[in-house]
């Protein structure tokens, strides 16, 4: 019998482009990118040549702090580029896919230290998170639980879990308890009856952010400091598994196509970093203008070129929405539209049921202003820290007040709802993910 | 409005950095973003935001406080026409005598913050901030009516730089705005901000020889004999319908009961003023209303009035419901925001009844209690603090 856990606080965007039940195979992307920056807290060094062949899960890029981390291959092929910005930070590397699809075999070892390099060495170990810092995990540094989501709660998001992977599931969080002197918990939504023998299951119900790393730690052990846990998510932890039952790194992803300007919303069978140009080949719907693709779900995801971009961390989901900069609504502020989707019932959108989808763009629809009203996060933000301070704590840069007041908890996506409803239109996930960052350089 | 849009877009360089008129940037930027809703997209976190903005949120507390404005126009006219021996005129005749009466303060209210919040504005390079709105309409509303224009200049001018631009602009202060401008008028210019010739404007026509201009609150203060009838301008007494009306002379804005009441829905239903706010600062109002009524003594006539009563009179529940919710100013822990409002209640009613130098509480008390809502927030906080911390302790055990 799991435990059950009612998140009462939060919100459920309702967008239009929910992915139908179709799912189709992507066969004819052949460029495949790694983008170093979705994994944040190490530097990333180029292992390879532009030219050089590779097999699928061999080394794209190492860690310089420990050259056993790698980003690795999802296909094999020939390395196409490696794409450098300002001061030759690598921005990308790109793989053609070319040939036999010949695999990596990472070998099997029981022992934990050669569990762990395994998984740093195949890429995966890069595809968990920490926190505090929400980043790529310290190397040597034993996590207190290791926390697992087998379900995604933000807007227009896929099912996260399938049928046939979840003996690869048991396997990887069997693994994972190995790498872990506390427990590993799996947090499934509430009624999807998914058990583990391997972990400690919770069931939650509620809208989102109930899917969250963040909101599942806080409600069932949070992180107090100077301690660390390990999330991930189940589509990782089952790649783990796999990994370590067969020796070979699965790179296949489920990407959900969502979003208002998806022609046809649905579920594709892909690979991690396939490049956008080929996946949303003739899936983009150009009628309403510029259209925003995003890579991820629209409150966290990263915005990306839809010709030249990839899909990027973590691999689920594209979203395309309306821009919206042509707009030009007029005296928006005082609009009855009941289109208008608002919290506030001061638009008469409640009026309609805020449950039906919406229309939205990516306008802020508002000026950027200083912290007015109060109480706005507290309503979609379900842990037991208080936002307001918390953010003005990060402002100040106030090391100690930011410990004090739970900053060691929080990742940028538990602020991004807040974001949502903010009548500040303050960029709250920036200022958090630069608390963390500050707080990482001057603490360790 | 494409046409307009497009001539507006037009002048637009001028204002830029390097324009002729770039001294009016946040000017023009003011009335643009006035009229068409920013088309800035979103450039990191949420790609998606709530169609709600500031600008929004203070036009909807206007809004709530139409009722108040418009009854209390009407209520001059009034209160002029029957302390002059007219009481029969038209509805609109009324209505514009009041109009026409407070029009000017409220210009001026607005003219001179505005001002200073566009200079300051273009000072610092930032936009154009709403806050003021709300506050230029305010402070007219809870002044007497025959305030002098430029009284209220020099007043608001003050509070505006004092009490809010020095301490970095809208959500920057820590008192209330239209409260600081009237408490600086009270202390400052003590006769016409209190006793019984201010509150009914007369506009130079002699009034009826039973007529007293005294507030019901100023009657109160000012008796020897312990409870007293409360009566109108003049000497009839006042009814409980009169005194839920608003029918009886008093800073225009805040004697209608019902009005108040209205505003007080529309806030709560929009969800922009905090019910726990309300409901505690009521609560908080009545306990103490009903101790001093229980105990009521001839030292103090005001405890003589009935719990209900007392919280309909004077500017007590516009208080509570326009100026103890603003969120800048009162607390912002749900724990501190119950505690903040019961002690404005409570203290407003204390001052009213227990310091007869003061026939009215609402003011000060909200001010006070403006002043400890930061202690209130920080004690709140550190109680999650201690919580957060002995969960390590609890831990290392």
């Amino acid at each position: 019998m799991s435990n059950i856990i009612k998140i009462k606080k939060g919100l459920d965007i309702p967008l239009k482009g929910a992915a139908d039940g179709k799912t189709t195979v992507d066969s004819s992307t052949v460029l495949f990118g790694i983008v170093p920056d979705d994994f944040p807290g190490y530097t990333w060094k180029a292992a390879v040549k532009a030219g050089d062949s590779v097999k699928c899960g061999d080394a794209l890029l190492f860690a310089k702090e420990d050259a056993r981390l790698c980003l690795t291959s999802p296909v094999a092929g020939t390395v196409s580029e490696i794409h450098r910005g300002e001061r030759r930070k690598i921005e990308y590397v790109s793989v053609k896919k070319e040939g036999e699809q010949t695999q990596n075999d990472f070998g099997s070892p029981t022992d934990k230290e050669g569990i762990l390099t395994k998984l740093m060495n195949s890429g995966l170990f890069a595809m968990i998170r920490q926190r505090p810092f929400d980043i790529v995990p310290f190397i040597g540094v034993t996590p207190r639980d290791i926390f697992v989501t087998a379900f995604d709660s933000a807007p227009l998001a896929a099912e996260m879990t399938k049928a046939d992977m979840m003996s690869d599931l048991e396997e990887g969080l069997k693994v994972l308890g190995e790498l872990t002197d506390g427990k590993v918990y799996l947090s499934v939504r509430a009624g999807s009856g998914i058990e583990s023998r391997y972990a400690e299951v919770y069931e939650f119900s509620g809208p989102h952010p109930a899917g969250n790393a963040g909101t599942q730690i806080a409600a069932i052990s949070p992180v107090n400091k100077g301690e660390t846990v390990w999330t991930l998510d189940a589509v990782t932890a089952a790649r783990i598994g796999k990994l370590m039952a067969s020796g070979i790194a699965d790179y296949n992803t489920d990407v959900a196509l969502t979003g208002e300007d998806m022609k046809e919303p649905h579920v594709v069978e892909t690979t991690i970093g396939a490049s956008l140009g080929t996946l949303l080949d003739n899936q983009l719907d150009h009628s309403n203008g510029k259209v925003r693709v995003i890579s991820g779900n629209v409150l966290t995801g990263d915005r990306v070129d839809w010709k030249a971009g990839f899909l990027r961390y973590p691999y689920r989901q594209i979203t395309a929405i309306d821009e919206g900069d042509q707009t030009d609504e007029f005296m928006g502020w005082a609009s009855l539209d009941p289109r208008k989707y608002s919290v506030s019932r001061s638009f008469p959108a409640f009026l309609r049921g805020l449950s039906k989808p919406f229309h939205f763009d990516a306008r802020i629809k508002g000026g950027h202003r200083a912290m007015i009203m109060s109480g706005e996060y507290d309503k979609v933000f379900p842990m037991d820290i208080y936002p307001e301070y918390l953010i003005k704590a990060i402002m100040a840069k106030d090391i100690e007040r930011m410990e004090q007041l739970g900053i060691y908890e929080v990742a940028p996506e538990d602020f991004a709802l807040p974001e949502f409803v903010d009548t500040s239109k303050i960029e709250l996930q920036k200022l958090v993910r630069e608390g963390l960052d500050y707080l990482r350089k001057e603490t360790l | 409005m494409k046409g307009l849009k497009r001539n507006i877009d037009k002048i637009k360089p001028h204002f830029e950095k390097g324009g002729k008129l770039n001294k009016l940037h946040s000017v023009f930027d003011g009335f643009y973003t006035f009229l068409f809703t920013p088309n800035e997209t979103s450039r990191s976190g949420v790609h998606i935001h709530d169609g709600n903005d500031s600008k929004r949120t203070m036009i909807t507390v206007v809004i709530a406080l139409l009722p108040c404005c418009l009854f209390g126009m009407w209520n001059i006219g009034l209160q002029h026409f029957m302390a002059t021996g007219n009481p029969d005129r038209e509805f609109f005749t009324l209505f514009f005598y009041g109009f026409f009466a407070v029009l000017p303060q409220i210009l001026t209210a607005y003219i001179v913050g505005l001002g200073i919040e566009f200079i300051v504005a273009q000072m610092r390079g930032h936009e154009i901030q709403e806050g003021f709105l709300v506050s230029g309409i305010l402070i007219p509303m809870i002044c007497p009516v025959d305030t002098p224009c430029w009284m209220l200049a020099i007043a608001v001018a003050f509070a505006v730089i004092f009490a809010k631009e020095v301490f970095g602009g809208t959500g920057h202060n820590f008192l209330n705005v239209a409260l600081v401008t009237r408490a600086f008028l009270f202390f400052s210019y003590p006769s016409k901000m209190s006793g019984d010739n201010v509150f009914v404007k007369l506009g130079g026509t002699p009034a009826v020889d039973s007529y007293s201009g005294a507030t019901p609150l100023g009657q109160l203060a000012s008796s020897t004999e312990g409870a007293v009838t409360i009566t109108d301008v003049i000497g009839n007494p006042l009814s409980c319908s009169d005194i839920f009306f608003g029918l009886y002379p008093g800073s225009w804005g805040e004697t209608s009961t019902l009005c108040i009441l209205i505003g007080a829905a529309i806030l709560l239903l929009t969800g922009i003023a905090n019910w726990r706010i309300i409901l505690s600062a009521l609560a908080g109002g009545f306990c103490m209303a009903a101790v001093a009524h229980n105990w009521a003594s001839p030292l103090y006539p005001v405890s003589y009035l009935a719990p209900l009563t007392q919280l309909s009179l004077g500017g007590f529940l516009f208080a509570i419901v326009f100026m103890a919710t603003d969120p800048v100013t009162a607390c912002r822990t749900n724990p501190g925001k119950y505690i903040y409002g019961f002690l404005i209640g409570m203290t407003a009613i204390i001052i009213r009844i227990y310091n007869t130098g003061y026939p009215e509480g609402a003011m000060l008390s909200v001010l006070l209690m403006n002043c400890f809502a930061p202690l209130i927030d920080y004690c709140v906080v550190n109680m999650n603090i201690r919580r957060r911390m002995r969960r390590i302790t609890v831990k290392n055990q």
